[in-house]
């Protein structure tokens, strides 16, 4: 049942061959037999689950029919749940209970989903390997000695080991696509605005952005259906149609237009770049076109982010303060003692470090050799995206430069990890669409595969995400063990 | 290293963030290495080029009507304050 997709399991629901509250159980039972190996959660809600499983059941029974009624999901614990802990991955929200809904979290109960749980994280979002959670590390279901990627980590194992067909994430440097590729499931971060921040916890508000894990394209599709569209609660959010994009996943790709971009091959591992290889082969087999473009000023993208991710969060993350909400230190003597150590106790130390270097570039002195010159940079890279987006529908490249590392092996090098989002960190800094899909193994590994579109091209990239998920089983993989 | 321990002090300090003794020294040495990096920017080419603060060109605040559309959930709040009375949040005296 766990390897059904979502269309599959909503076609059972819909014939009433399986009911929610079984098909929930099933995969209640499986986290609770398989997280303890993972760590993929911070909270689990079995309780709440069947409730909302019996009463999806009813709406099935009274004849309502909807593509994820009744289907379970997982929520990055990012993004707030009326009445249940949602903690960010951090000690500093350890003792928070939301007391309001996220505009995603809303928008799937209305259409009918079951939250199983909320999954693990790196605190704040800020991490490339899940192993700066307050809650421990996320173990990787191909490889327990390997990260999962970050900072969505949790959501994509448990998507992975089939612990659900559907996890939420959020992408603010590559956090869904990352994750996403190393541990072998596809993952989508949709256009800057298309999706509600309203509710999810902000990181850099520039470039935050929800988006799912799932195990295809196709289901990746339907649950963007239900993420997508204009929220009068997020002062960001776009108001453009939301267009049917699982109408568009079966159009065919004859005459597409695929970017191959030269920096990002110059010095790719041969492995990794045999794969990219024999995907180019499938999509010029299905009628695209594919030709080289260059994006020069790419190389300062990683520079960038690291200026104007941190500047965001060290205004956003000043809100935990330790007097509203949050952790609060013990016996503060004066209200600067309290600011100082409820934020030096509460926060780990990759937070910390984020918050001080968005400090130091916002700094009298400083701001204009940082942080002016990064959003200069930014937008010379979004420039080079729109000229090659004058010449190729989409463009490709590897999701991460190698397959998942071992636990522990760029902790203490912070410029080292931060070198992982390399190839994802540009749509971010344009706003632009971005998909990775399954694309093979390296040392039994899996490896994904990017897709880069114009801003609103979501269902074009699901449209190739899906045409080359017909053409190839990379996304029907499961992990050993978790079958 | 681009950054001394008096830097990463007074940066602690505007961030308000106690850093102890013992993790001051992994901070000074990770810090500089990020500035170091972000350092490489200074050699892009920028003249002329206008600073790019959101994604999405054109885009624009939003001005809604001044009505009311939240109610009132003050003790809801409150219940994640660690210290309320009376429907104060509470602090460390401040003024003497």
């Amino acid at each position: 049942m766990h390897n059904l997709f979502i269309g599959e399991l909503a076609e059972r629901l819909n014939q009433r061959q399986i009911s929610s509250v079984e098909l929930t159980r099933h995969f209640l039972g499986r986290i609770e037999r398989l997280n303890p190996a993972l760590n993929a959660f911070i909270t689990l809600t079995p309780e709440q689950a069947l409730i909302d499983a019996a009463a999806a059941d009813v709406r099935l029974k009274s004849g309502e029919r909807g593509p994820l009624l009744g289907i379970p999901l997982i929520h990055k614990d990012i993004f707030c749940t009326d009445g249940v802990k949602t903690s960010c991955g951090s000690r500093m929200l350890d003792n928070f209970v939301a007391p309001y809904d996220a505009t995603v979290v809303a928008r799937f109960k209305a259409a009918g989903t079951v939250m199983l749980g909320k999954s693990n994280m790196d605190e704040f979002a800020m991490g490339s390997s899940n192993e700066t959670s307050y809650y421990g590390p996320v173990k990787n279901p191909w490889d327990i000695s390997k990260v999962p990627g970050g900072s969505s980590g949790g959501s994509a194992a448990a998507t992975a080991a089939r612990l659900a067909p559907l996890a939420t994430g959020t992408d603010t440097g590559g956090s869904i696509r990352q994750p996403a590729a190393l541990t072998g499931v596809t993952g989508l971060k949709p256009t800057y605005g298309r999706v509600s921040r309203y509710g999810m916890i902000a990181f850099a508000s520039s470039l935050d952005q929800a988006g799912v894990f799932a195990r295809s394209a196709a289901d990746a599709a339907v649950a963007l259906q239900v993420m997508a569209g204009f929220d009068a609660r997020d002062s960001t959010s776009v108001d453009v149609p939301v267009p049917d994009y699982s109408k568009a996943l079966s159009q065919p790709l004859k005459g597409l237009k695929i970017g191959l971009l030269r920096e990002f091959f110059d010095g790719l591992e041969p492995r990794n770049a045999a794969l990219i290889e024999d995907a180019l082969n499938i999509y010029t087999g299905l009628g695209a076109e594919t030709r080289e473009v260059s994006l020069p000023s790419l190389p300062l993208s990683v520079p960038t982010y690291y200026v104007v991710a941190p500047a965001e969060c060290s205004s956003n993350l000043s809100r935990f303060d330790g007097v509203r909400f949050g952790y609060r230190c013990e016996n503060p003597k004066d209200l600067l003692d309290l600011y100082k150590r409820s934020r030096g106790e509460g926060f780990g130390a990759e937070v910390k470090r984020r918050i001080m270097t968005g400090t130091y570039v916002l700094s009298a002195g400083y701001f204009d050799a940082y942080y002016l010159k990064a959003q200069k940079a930014r937008r010379l890279i979004n420039n080079d995206f729109r000229s090659a987006f004058e010449k190729v529908d989409l463009v490709i490249s590897p999701t991460t430069p190698t397959p998942a590392f071992d636990i522990g092996a760029k902790m203490n090098d912070p410029v080292l990890m931060y070198l992982n989002d390399i190839y994802t960190i540009g749509a971010n800094l344009a706003g632009l669409p971005g998909v990775s899909v399954p694309c093979g193994f390296v040392d039994k590994l899996p490896m994904g595969l990017q897709l880069i579109g114009p801003h609103f091209a979501e269902a074009k990239l699901l449209n190739a995400a899906h045409q080359y998920q017909q053409a190839t089983d990379w996304h029907r993989h499961a992990p050993r063990g978790y079958e | 290293m681009s950054l001394t321990r008096q830097d990463v002090e007074k940066i602690a300090h505007l961030a308000r963030l106690s850093i102890t003794d013992q993790e001051m020294p992994v901070y000074v040495s990770s810090l500089s290495s990020i500035v170091d990096f972000v350092d490489e920017l200074s050699r892009a080419d920028t003249e002329g080029v206008l600073p790019m603060a959101h994604p999405l060109d054109g885009q624009h605040q939003r001005l809604r009507a001044d009505s009311v559309s939240e109610t009132d959930n003050r003790e809801k709040y409150q219940r994640n304050a660690p210290s309320v009375t009376a429907g104060l949040y509470v602090v460390p005296r401040v003024i003497e």
